[in-house]
């Protein structure tokens, strides 16, 4: 079978860095504590069902969405709520739960998957905890329940710095996929699964959803730039995304009854001596995945949930973030560098322009980064670049522009609908004013949900 | 030596920081600062790498660029003085004399320059920018060699201040402050700027020297260039200090394009614009500056120094891919028009780019709104559909 869209993507550039995660995955065993952690959901409003010192099993709801109030989340693991972090406005940041042996869990009433309705597999979904793996576009937020989108896509590419292989994560989880693709063709109408367009394999055995092949170079991955080329998103439409393995644990949900956490996360980088995958439970700690994995943790290194482009800061000592399956670990900057502005100079230094010699080595190795800024931020002066990133029907430094002085009606015009800030990652790392376009676009897809909703 | 630099400079700023008088004047000592090293400053927050590419490298790149015309020009300044005297001296000494007038009038355009922008920066509380580096160098380039050095200042405080600062700043200006230093002296001092005793140092004081260009000649209805075409695209030939040479100009394209901080969009544009309507006009055919060649248009007066480093300014020129191919267009298209049908400003590129400057957001409004009315119809589209 030939896939329907085959995407060709020309614009962009892959950032090869050193410490790519190794195919071969270790299970971790259980951690002490897990954390959920409602900041890892983009304008999530949480409130929250339990205090501290409640015994919860796994699958008991812990808060829900305020916007949304059917959607809950609930806790991976049976325990007791550790204590419950609290930031400005007394804002939910943590919900710790310190597990016990007992491995209680809530179980749910399966419905059918094959003559169930559509609103009882979105019952369950709710019911099960199962719901926040789904997120909707516009804006990136969680997809609401009510509604119902014109396609769901699910990508295996995976093009970002030290990205993922998302075949090998769902390697041995094959049935818990196709059961779940299966529940996700109730929800809409088409369901998209893209892969790369030298991929062999069985997955396209799985009948019912519409394939589509990707290549090129970053962000040739991102869902954005698929959705763009092969049905643009318009205004008042929806467009829900899921990740391979939550598809797997949405499946596997049917076939248990119970609520499924399972992580397959990369620990990758070039402080990582090991870097590999492990098997682990949303929420888990994050220091003994590191320690697994032999990162050099004798100097400052700077920990992401998430990729280098658009991950999130996150401490050695604390959890891994709900959605995602990679942990970028890399060195702190902190360098002067003498003359280090002149053109061709510093050349080992990573860089995506020909004023530096670094993609004759770019091209055949993998390189060395660390967190320094190169510069300073400044005026906006050279023009052009940020398209030669964005392979997009959209003009990404106006749509910036836009966001900047809070034009609604323009940002609409200009594509607000069609993008996330992670699309913006490579502009942010490539542009020569330093300029934060990612932080630029999250407020202005905050603008849009508070003024347009 | 690098340590001890890197102390003495950090035990400054602390001293400047704890001073409620002085603190103003960070930006300045910053300024210094980052031109000997890149700051250790990390991502707080966006993307956590970050490319090498900063403003300082983009500029130091142009300024690269304009370093072989520049050369050039000095040697054709002690060239053109000497050949009319019927001296004969070597390369170094005729590159010598060059650079004796030319250097102080660099010197001149920096100090006067950075003066306003560090005021600027201190006044505002930003830091200092650094595209006044690639101005600064440009402003003397584009003059003719004999003009005062204080109307070299005043044109370029003219250019800072209103030019660029009034605007907002570097990045915000409309008109491209290089060319808007040099129209500013053009008009306000014309008879420096033009005629046949500028152009060739020293022609108003010693009688043996005189020197037109090749455009002030055929504007006045003058057929007769006694230069060959190779004379005109190496740039053996009277005309401001480093826009004579075509050849330079090619190089300095060529580091332009390599790096990709010069679009060859605009470049390539203009080129097609420039030659397009200079053959129409030698289809035409009526005057001497219609039936020059169309190819020696491309080579004579500013136009490809103005294509290659004014036209492609960032900031001036379209912003858009579909809007730098009619903006460079149009350049070319005007450039030719000016030169032929205004006799009285034979240097046409000047006024064409500066011209398409103030046009340029139109053109990529409209590009832009291209892009607007397709995703609304697309809406519509969708609506009807379902």
């Amino acid at each position: 079978m030939s896939f329907r869209y085959n995407l060709k993507i020309d614009s962009g550039a892959d950032i090869k860095i050193k410490g790519q995660a190794a195919l071969e995955c270790t299970e971790m065993p259980p951690s002490e504590t897990y954390t959920i952690k409602p900041g890892n959901f983009f304008y999530l409003n949480s409130k929250l069902l339990l205090k501290e010192g409640d015994q919860v099993k796994k699958g008991t709801p812990l808060f829900f969405d305020k916007g949304n109030p059917e959607v809950r989340f609930v806790s991976p693991i049976s325990g007791t709520i550790k204590s419950i972090i609290r930031g400005e406005r007394r804002r939910v940041l943590d919900v710790i739960v310190q597990r016990d042996e007992k491995q209680n869990a809530l179980s749910f009433n399966v419905p059918n998957i094959n003559k169930g309705s559509r609103q009882e597999i979105v019952d369950y979904l709710l019911k099960s905890g199962l719901w926040p793996y789904i997120t909707q576009r516009p804006y990136g937020i969680i997809a609401n329940p009510n509604q119902t989108p014109k396609a769901i896509y699910v990508s295996f590419v995976d093009t970002r710095p030290l990205g993922v292989n998302h075949q090998f994560i769902i390697q041995d989880k094959f049935k818990e996929f196709q059961l779940g693709i299966q529940a996700l063709s109730k929800l809409a109408d088409k369901v998209y699964i893209g892969l790369s367009s030298d991929y062999q394999g069985k997955l396209k055995s799985i009948e019912g959803p519409i394939f589509y092949s990707v290549s090129g170079p970053h962000p040739s991955g991102n869902l954005s730039v698929h959705i763009n080329r092969i049905d643009p998103l318009n205004a008042g439409e929806l467009i829900w995304t899921i990740n391979p393995e939550d598809v797997a644990n949405v499946g596997k949900s049917f076939l248990t009854g119970e609520f499924s956490a399972e992580r397959t996360i990369a620990v990758a980088g070039n402080v990582v001596h090991s870097p590999k995958y492990f098997k682990v439970t949303i929420g888990h700690e994050l220091l003994p995945l590191l320690k697994e994995a032999n990162v050099k943790m004798d100097q400052i290194n700077r920990y992401i949930n998430g990729d280098v482009l658009s991950g999130e800061f996150v401490d050695y000592e604390d959890h891994i973030g709900y959605l995602n399956n990679l942990i970028s670990v890399i060195p702190e900057g902190d360098q002067y560098r003498m003359f280090g502005w002149l053109p061709f100079h510093d050349n080992a230094v990573l860089s995506i322009s020909r004023t530096s010699f670094n993609w004759l080595q770019r091209g055949s190795k993998p390189i060395e980064v660390n967190t320094n800024l190169n510069g300073e931020e400044r005026a906006l002066v050279v023009t052009g670049e940020m398209e030669k990133v964005f392979p997009m029907d959209i003009y990404p430094l106006q749509l910036i522009k836009a966001c900047m002085v809070e034009d609604i009606e323009k940002m609409e015009a200009l594509g607000i609908f069609e993008v996330v800030p992670e699309d913006f990652g490579l502009i942010d790392f490539s542009n020569t004013s330093k300029l934060e376009a990612q932080e630029i676009i999250k407020s202005g897809l905050e603008l849009m949900i508070k003024e347009v909703g | 030596m690098k340590k001890l630099l890197r102390h003495r400079i950090d035990g400054i700023k602390r001293d400047l920081r704890s001073s409620d008088k002085l603190r103003k004047f960070v930006p300045a000592i910053n300024a210094f600062d980052t031109f000997l090293f890149v700051p250790n400053v990390t991502t707080k927050s966006g993307a956590h790498i970050r490319d090498a590419v900063d403003t300082k490298r983009t500029m130091i790149t142009v300024v690269i660029a304009l370093v072989p015309a520049l050369l050039f020009g000095m040697w054709n300044t002690g060239y053109q003085h000497f050949s009319q005297l019927g001296e004969q001296v070597s390369v170094l000494e005729t590159f010598w004399f060059g650079f004796g007038r030319i250097f102080p009038m660099i010197a001149v355009s920096y100090a006067v320059g950075l003066t306003i922008e560090f005021g600027f920066a201190v006044y505002r509380g930003h830091e200092v920018n650094e595209g006044y580096l690639v101005s600064g160098l440009l402003i003397p380039m584009t003059m003719p060699v004999d003009i005062p050095l204080w109307m070299v200042g005043v044109s370029v405080a003219f250019a800072v201040i209103i030019a660029k600062e009034a605007f907002g700043g570097t990045g915000m200006n409309i008109l491209n402050p290089a060319l808007t230093a040099r129209a500013f002296a053009f008009f306000a001092y014309p008879t420096y700027m033009s005629g046949d005793k500028v152009w060739v140092a020293d022609a108003s004081t010693i009688d043996a020297i005189s020197g037109e260009t090749i455009l002030g000649s055929l504007a006045a209805n003058n057929a007769n260039i006694d230069y060959t075409w190779w004379d005109m695209f190496v740039g053996t030939i009277p005309g401001s200090i480093a826009e004579t040479s075509t050849l330079m100009a090619l190089i300095g394209a060529f580091i332009l394009i390599f790096t990709g901080v010069g679009s060859w969009r605009i470049m390539l544009g203009c080129l097609i614009g420039g030659a397009f309507t200079g053959l129409v006009f030698n289809l035409l055919g009526v005057n001497a500056l219609m039936t020059f060649p169309f190819y020696l248009h491309l080579i004579v007066g500013g136009f490809a120094f103005g294509v290659v480093f004014m036209a492609t300014d960032p900031v001036s020129a379209a912003q858009t891919t579909k809007g730098k191919w009619i903006y460079g267009i149009l350049v070319g298209v005007f450039c030719i028009l000016i030169r032929v049908f205004n006799p009285a400003y034979p240097e046409g590129v000047m006024l064409a780019i500066l011209l398409m400057n103030v046009f340029a957001p139109t053109i990529d409004h409209y590009v832009v709104h291209a892009n607007i009315k397709k995703r609304k119809k697309r809406w519509q589209l969708a609506k009807a559909n379902g």
